[in-house]
């Protein structure tokens, strides 16, 4: 999307009459240097709302494991997140967006480190844009978000620096590899693939990862006996509804930053728009779980109304802009209904994801990749169903190697003890809770 | 002097207390407690799967009281926490040998 926005802009600069720089005594900015601060100071506010998104993982995952894993969960989205800003500086970035610096054309980046423009700017500083540093701080956050998807799905069992180590080559080479090939300008971009803030890119690729993760690893002792589902019930529900909000908050700046233009009007009536269906798309997800969890089970189940809510979402991430507030609400609304229905299928095939982040980044996200086709006519089925496979193929076998080679060299699961006592107490020695009974 | 031990609705707790208080009674020591009897638990269901609650939730009342006035607290207790259906619990009435007020060293009737 990078590429593709970076022409209207420019043009329009390039038609305007040159003003030069103000006089000295005049600090008003002069108007092409007003498209560059608005842009910037654009991404360095969806920034920190997408940043805050690793707090909603953190709560949402914390609310649903149980007592005994609070801490160790708590533990790993923290270290995750660091992880992933050191990673995305040294090789993530560049390797993301290597301009004409590929190392393999359009389909392999540049492997170099990340590097800010000087202090104060510079005068070769392209004014069509924004500045590297908030372009940098922002899509940083997309790479962290990736990974803070797979931990809940392997929670309550993995062992911590197993795990840490695979978000190391999440962060630095996953993620930014296949994110070059749409959004660095790479291969599927070239084949038209449409993906607006990554229902694919981002939020597949974490499901892709966290599926993969949950096959070698296996269920949680005790979650499937005799053919049955035991349900190990979240031990807060109360911070996993508040990490929902704060996953919801923070969506206005996945979707909306990734205009990544704020240098005119049309593009702050774009940004509003996608706002407004951004948050539409989660009702209509949230709704949705609502009554069909009151039809099939009698009782409305909040943990899938916050998944549903979540899976409006990601549904609606592939394609903000161009749905009306209507088919944002049903985009959503079907996100919701595969939510409910996926999450019981996923426990029929033994696969053990904690709190549902397969269902919801996975599944959703292939949903909301392929819901790009009704409401914007340049998107082909073709292409996004293509798409959707050649990065889900990629994720999934690169990721499933690393967690083989992981499991055979220093294994990936805690012993059978530790995980029934808990592995705040085993891994961390330490638990959230230190005063509350054992129930 | 009788010990009157009854399992009650948690939700019938402060009803009875005061039914209780209205003829009376000066004391009562009330537990939370889990069990089953003919209601045997239910089911739930939790993301899609169902789940037994094998021990449901109850209170436990147990009171001493003079043996002429055992009959009027399990007749007020089995009349103020019934509702009708099932689960609302049991009373049983059991001899008391002796009881001692620790502050004054009072015994039997004197201690209630």
């Amino acid at each position: 999307m990078k590429l593709l926005k970076i022409l209207a802009p420019a043009a329009a600069l390039i038609a305007l009459p040159a003003l030069g720089y103000a006089q000295e005594a005049d600090v008003t900015p002069p108007n092409g240097e007003i498209g560059y601060i608005f842009t910037t100071f654009m991404f360095l506010v969806t920034g920190f709302l997408v940043m805050w998104m690793g707090a909603g993982f953190s709560m949402l995952e914390a609310g649903l494991v149980r007592q005994k894993n609070v801490t160790m969960q708590l533990m790993k989205n923290v270290a995750l997140f660091a992880i992933a800003s050191i990673m995305y500086y040294l090789v993530g970035y560049n390797l993301m967006y290597p301009g004409d610096g590929w190392t393999v054309l359009n389909v392999i980046g540049s492997f170099s480190m990340a590097a800010l423009e000087p202090v104060g700017g510079s005068p070769e500083t392209d004014l069509t844009y924004a500045s590297v540093g908030s372009d940098f701080y922002f899509q940083l956050m997309f790479c962290a978000t990736t990974c803070s998807i797979v931990s809940g799905t392997l929670a309550e069992r993995i062992k911590l620096w197993p795990f840490l180590f695979f978000c190391i080559i999440l962060t630095g080479f996953i993620y930014p590899i296949q994110a070059s090939w749409k959004w660095g300008g790479g291969f599927l971009n070239e084949m038209g693939f449409l993906d607006f803030a990554g229902s694919t890119v981002v939020h597949s690729v974490g499901g892709w990862a966290a599926l993969a993760g949950a096959l070698i690893l296996g269920p949680r002792i005790g979650k499937y006996k005799e053919g049955r589902t035991v349900p190990m019930p979240g031990s807060n529900l109360t911070l996993a509804t508040l990490g929902t909000f704060i996953l919801w908050l923070g969506w206005f700046g996945f979707n909306g930053g990734s205009q990544l233009y704020m240098d005119t009007a049309g593009n702050v009536a774009d940004i509003s728009r996608i706002f407004a269906n951004t948050n539409t798309a989660a009702a209509g997800g949230a709704l949705a779980a609502l009554l069909l969890t009151q039809i099939m089970y009698k009782k409305p189940d909040l943990t899938m109304v916050l998944n549903g809510a979540l899976a409006g979402l990601v549904s609606i991430t592939a394609e903000p802009l161009t749905p009306g507030l209507g088919s944002a609400t049903l985009i959503g609304a079907i996100g919701g209904i595969i939510v409910v229905l996926a999450v019981p299928m996923l426990d029929k095939l033994k696969i053990d994801d904690v709190v549902g982040a397969i269902p919801v980044h996975l599944c959703c996200g292939i949903w909301g990749t392929i819901a790009v086709v009704i409401t914007n006519g340049d998107a082909s089925l073709g292409t996004q169903l293509y798409s959707i496979l050649v990065v889900g193929i990629f994720t999934f076998v690169v990721s499933a190697v690393i967690w083989f080679i992981l499991k055979a060299v220093v294994g990936i699961r805690v012993s059978e003890e530790d995980e029934i006592n808990g592995l705040d107490m085993a891994e961390l020695g330490m638990e959230a809770y230190p005063e509350f009974s054992k129930g | 002097m009788k010990l009157i031990i009854a399992t009650i609705k948690p939700f019938k707790l402060e009803e009875v207390r005061e039914a209780l208080t209205a003829i009376g009674v000066r004391g009562m020591m009330v537990t939370e407690i889990k069990g089953f009897g003919s209601q045997s638990g239910h089911t739930e269901i939790y993301r899609g799967a169902e789940y037994a609650v094998n021990f449901v939730p109850k209170i436990k009342l147990e009171i001493v009281v003079a043996a002429s006035m055992a009959d009027q607290v399990v007749e007020t207790i089995a009349k103020t926490a019934q509702t009708g259906k099932i689960g609302d619990g049991k009373i049983f009435v059991l001899d008391v040998l002796q009881a001692v007020r620790v502050r004054t060293g009072e015994t039997n009737a004197d201690a209630l």
